[in-house]
């Protein structure tokens, strides 16, 4: 992720404390960079909803509530299992670290297998983004547009999810073999900040993808 | 995770301290031969050397696409190449040009070696993201020349929708590779502001750095923010383009527009990552070269910032004639018209550090003067182009490619010319030749005013961008520009050959030839790995030209 990924101190710093800060403030920027990318989505999102009201409305109630609100929850508690993983470390206890990190991969499988099962769904009715717009209960003209940028934000938001998912495979992995201590867990710590950005995105796009019939 | 290759001898001892009073350490070029030892680095000064490599071929590359259309042009009708090849060529050398060489060339090879030497440090905050950097970049490279030798593309470097997405030619890989170079960007921007934050030498104040750290930190938060959003746009064409997402397809009510807005909320305040690190490189050669303290400090160094964030707010300055309403229009033109008060504000304060200096005229001097002539110019008319009602006039014509070269290459392209041979002696070690330095400058000055100057008059009455063939009314014009750039074409050219052979034949650079006060000539050239023999002094500032040079410049090493 990034040179403090290691726990030695770095010949161009005094000290672990201050190589550890500026971990962390280049995660930070990273996550500004990161909303920025959304962000890019969002402009369009707001721009097609105030143009489309009406479409966007016809289009939203035939989005998967259950699954989507099932998600959420699913992505809440496994932010909360990975601040238990991090503060778990801080207590020094690395058996429960490997357990919440494992609890929080789980989640995240279990969202993008989820996300899988609301996509085929969707797809068998032929609420296809783009071209290949195939729902006969509603005319294309606007709506697809909704279609087109639910499939752009929450594949967006599930590629982020995925990589999430791989970063803290690696981190679990580290945690088993005792990488962390209670006073350097640095990756840890960043990897934590990165998931809870992609919890963040989400609890934005439920609501304007699903909330707003 | 690859490891450090300086930290590799002390796996699993306490770390490494180097002691300043140690016995010098070899220079960071001779530290450890051996391509693979180069490849590996992550030593931000050997990253910057290949970085200037990179982007030197990037630059000759876009240079010839720029040849081969000025060549086409030298004659009106059907020429030796096929009207879509000729859009091809535009097309590759605005791409390249843009995102392979004039954003990252500053900060990637000189932030990237000047930077942590001006804060102090001993290398970035990150030197492995740095790394990654270059080989993001690569990659992205590589992706724009696959696409560019597969099929091309012919959209032009805008990319605008709904053509991109329909274009027969090959648009989605040279999109995936601007879409990589972004990233290649961010992650140089990323490391830029953590080490400016986390990085000084204690005792170094933000009032105490080099102007360029703060215009490299202006252009660092641009490059964070503003190049995600590119990132999606370009992503959002090629996605369209390949898979028929229409999100920008009036077919399907989507409005092409918006991509507009999209590509320019990025690719506007690029054009502040392109001039600010240029206004950087200036605001240290000016006082070097005039024995003269900054004319105000502040002024230049918050202009910067200033034009940072004016910079976000102007993009609909290219939309003037796409549509959008006449009162987002004025409120455009006005926000771009506050880039030009922060703009000015550098000139004068340049100016006024001339005002009785002891002035040398040497080759990074003569950069300085073309750079001011040049982008002043530039300047004013792009206050002119973004006046709404001389727009409409001139837009999409010869006049606007005037008017961003002037910026672009009269501004960047000197600026970086003057960087190469201010920073050359600290970089290698050897002095360039200084007579052919000069004469170089003056050719770039003169072929770049030919080339250029005609098209201004040939907008203005009325030609067309991008188009293949014109009346023979514009012809004395075009042949007249097309010259032009030979000349400044040889004279690039010679630039090259002559730096080529003063790395090897050069004289000896002594530890600071210029006799600045800068902190990154504190050290001996080239610079030992950890680029400093002992901890430089701080109070004794980068401009403190009242005083006698700090004696912590080492002697030259034998």
């Amino acid at each position: 992720m990034s040179a403090a990924a290691t726990s030695r101190v770095h010949v161009q710093y005094d000290s672990l404390e201050r190589q550890h800060d500026t971990a962390r403030l280049g995660m930070w920027v990273f996550l500004g960079s990161e909303s920025l990318l959304f962000a890019g989505l969002f402009a369009l999102y707001a721009a097609y909803r105030f143009a489309y009201p009406v479409e966007f409305h016809a289009a939203s109630a035939h989005a998967n509530l259950v699954i989507g609100t099932i998600n959420t929850y699913i992505l809440l508690t496994s932010s909360l299992t990975m601040a238990l993983a991090i503060h778990a470390t801080r207590r020094g206890r690395r058996r429960e670290t490997v357990a919440f990190l494992a609890a929080t991969i789980a989640f995240g499988l279990g969202f993008d297998v989820l996300k899988i099962v609301e996509y085929a769904g969707h797809l068998a009715e032929g609420l296809a983004p783009g071209d290949y717009y195939a729902f006969t209960a509603l005319p294309a003209h606007g709506v697809v547009l909704y279609v087109t940028l639910y499939y752009l934000l929450t594949g967006l938001h599930a590629l982020h999810v995925t990589g999430g998912v791989c970063v803290l495979v690696w981190l679990a992995l580290r945690a088993q073999r005792g990488d962390f201590t209670p006073q350097s867990h640095i990756a840890l710590e960043l990897g934590g900040l990165y998931w809870h950005l992609v919890d963040l995105v989400w609890i934005f796009l439920w609501p304007l993808l699903y909330l707003i019939r | 995770m690859m490891t450090d290759p300086r930290d590799a001898s002390s796996a699993g001892g306490p770390p490494p301290r180097p002691d300043p009073t140690a016995a010098v350490e070899p220079d960071y070029l001779r530290a450890e031969p051996g391509l693979r030892s180069w490849l590996t680095t992550t030593d931000h000064k050997r990253i910057a050397i290949m970085f200037l490599i990179a982007t030197t071929l990037a630059l000759m590359l876009g240079g010839t696409f720029a040849l081969l259309l000025r060549t086409k042009l030298l004659i009106p009708g059907p020429g030796f190449i096929e009207p879509v090849t000729y859009n091809r060529f535009f097309t590759l050398h605005g791409v390249i040009m843009v995102f392979m060489f004039m954003v990252p060339v500053i900060p990637a090879v000189f932030g990237n070696f000047v930077l942590p030497m001006m804060v102090g440090a001993k290398d970035l905050a990150f030197p492995r993201v740095n790394l990654a950097s270059f080989y993001v970049y690569v990659t992205g490279a590589g992706f724009t020349l696959w696409g560019m030798v597969h099929g091309g593309a012919d959209t032009g470097w805008t990319f605008y929708a709904p053509y991109s997405t329909i274009s027969p030619t090959d648009v989605a890989p040279i999109a995936i590779g601007v879409f990589i170079l972004g990233v290649s960007s961010i992650m140089t921007g990323l490391n830029f502001i953590a080490t400016t934050h986390m990085l000084r030498r204690r005792g170094l104040r933000w009032h105490g750095m080099p102007i360029f750290v703060w215009t490299m930190y202006a252009t660092s938060i641009i490059q964070v923010l503003a190049t995600p959003v590119l990132g999606l746009s370009v992503s959002l064409v090629a996605l369209d383009h390949a898979l028929h997402m229409g999100i920008f397809d009036p077919a399907l009510g989507g409005d092409p527009v918006l991509f507009e807005h999209l590509f320019w909320f990025y690719s506007h305040p690029a054009v502040y990552i392109m001039i600010l690190p240029a206004m950087g490189v200036i605001a240290e050669i000016v006082p070097t070269f005039a024995r003269k303290h900054q004319f105000s400090y502040n002024a230049l160094a918050y202009s910067s910032l200033g034009i940072a964030f004016v910079g976000f707010l102007t993009w609909g300055h290219h939309l003037f004639v796409a549509g959008i309403s006449q009162f987002d229009a004025a409120i455009f033109g006005v926000m771009s018209m506050f880039v030009a008060i922060f703009s000015a504000i550098k000139v004068f304060t340049w100016i006024g550090t001339l005002y009785r200096g002891s002035i040398t005229f040497n080759t990074p001097m003569l950069y300085f003067f073309a750079f001011v002539y040049l982008f002043a110019f530039g300047g004013m008319t792009g206050i002119a182009v973004a006046t709404t009602s001389l727009d409409v006039h001139w837009h999409d014509t010869y006049f606007v490619i005037a008017h961003f070269h002037f910026i672009m290459i009269g501004g960047t392209l000197t600026a970086f010319l003057g960087a190469i041979h201010y920073w050359f002696p600290k970089m290698f070690g050897k002095m360039y030749p200084e007579r052919w330095g000069l004469v170089s400058a003056g050719l770039v000055f003169a072929g770049f005013n030919l080339t250029f100057v005609p098209q201004f008059l040939l907008g203005n009455a009325g030609m067309p961008r991008r188009y293949y063939s014109y009346p023979i009314k514009y012809h004395i014009l075009n042949v007249a520009s097309s010259l032009g750039a030979y000349l400044l074409g040889s004279a690039l050219l010679l630039t090259l050959i002559y730096l080529l052979v003063s790395l090897r034949w050069g004289k000896r650079a002594p530890a600071n030839p210029w006799g600045s006060r800068g902190f990154e000539w504190r050290t001996p050239s080239p610079p030992p790995v950890h680029n400093f023999v002992a901890p430089f002094d701080p109070a004794k500032g980068p401009y403190d030209y009242d005083q006698p040079p700090p004696d912590e410049v080492p002697p030259v090493s034998t």
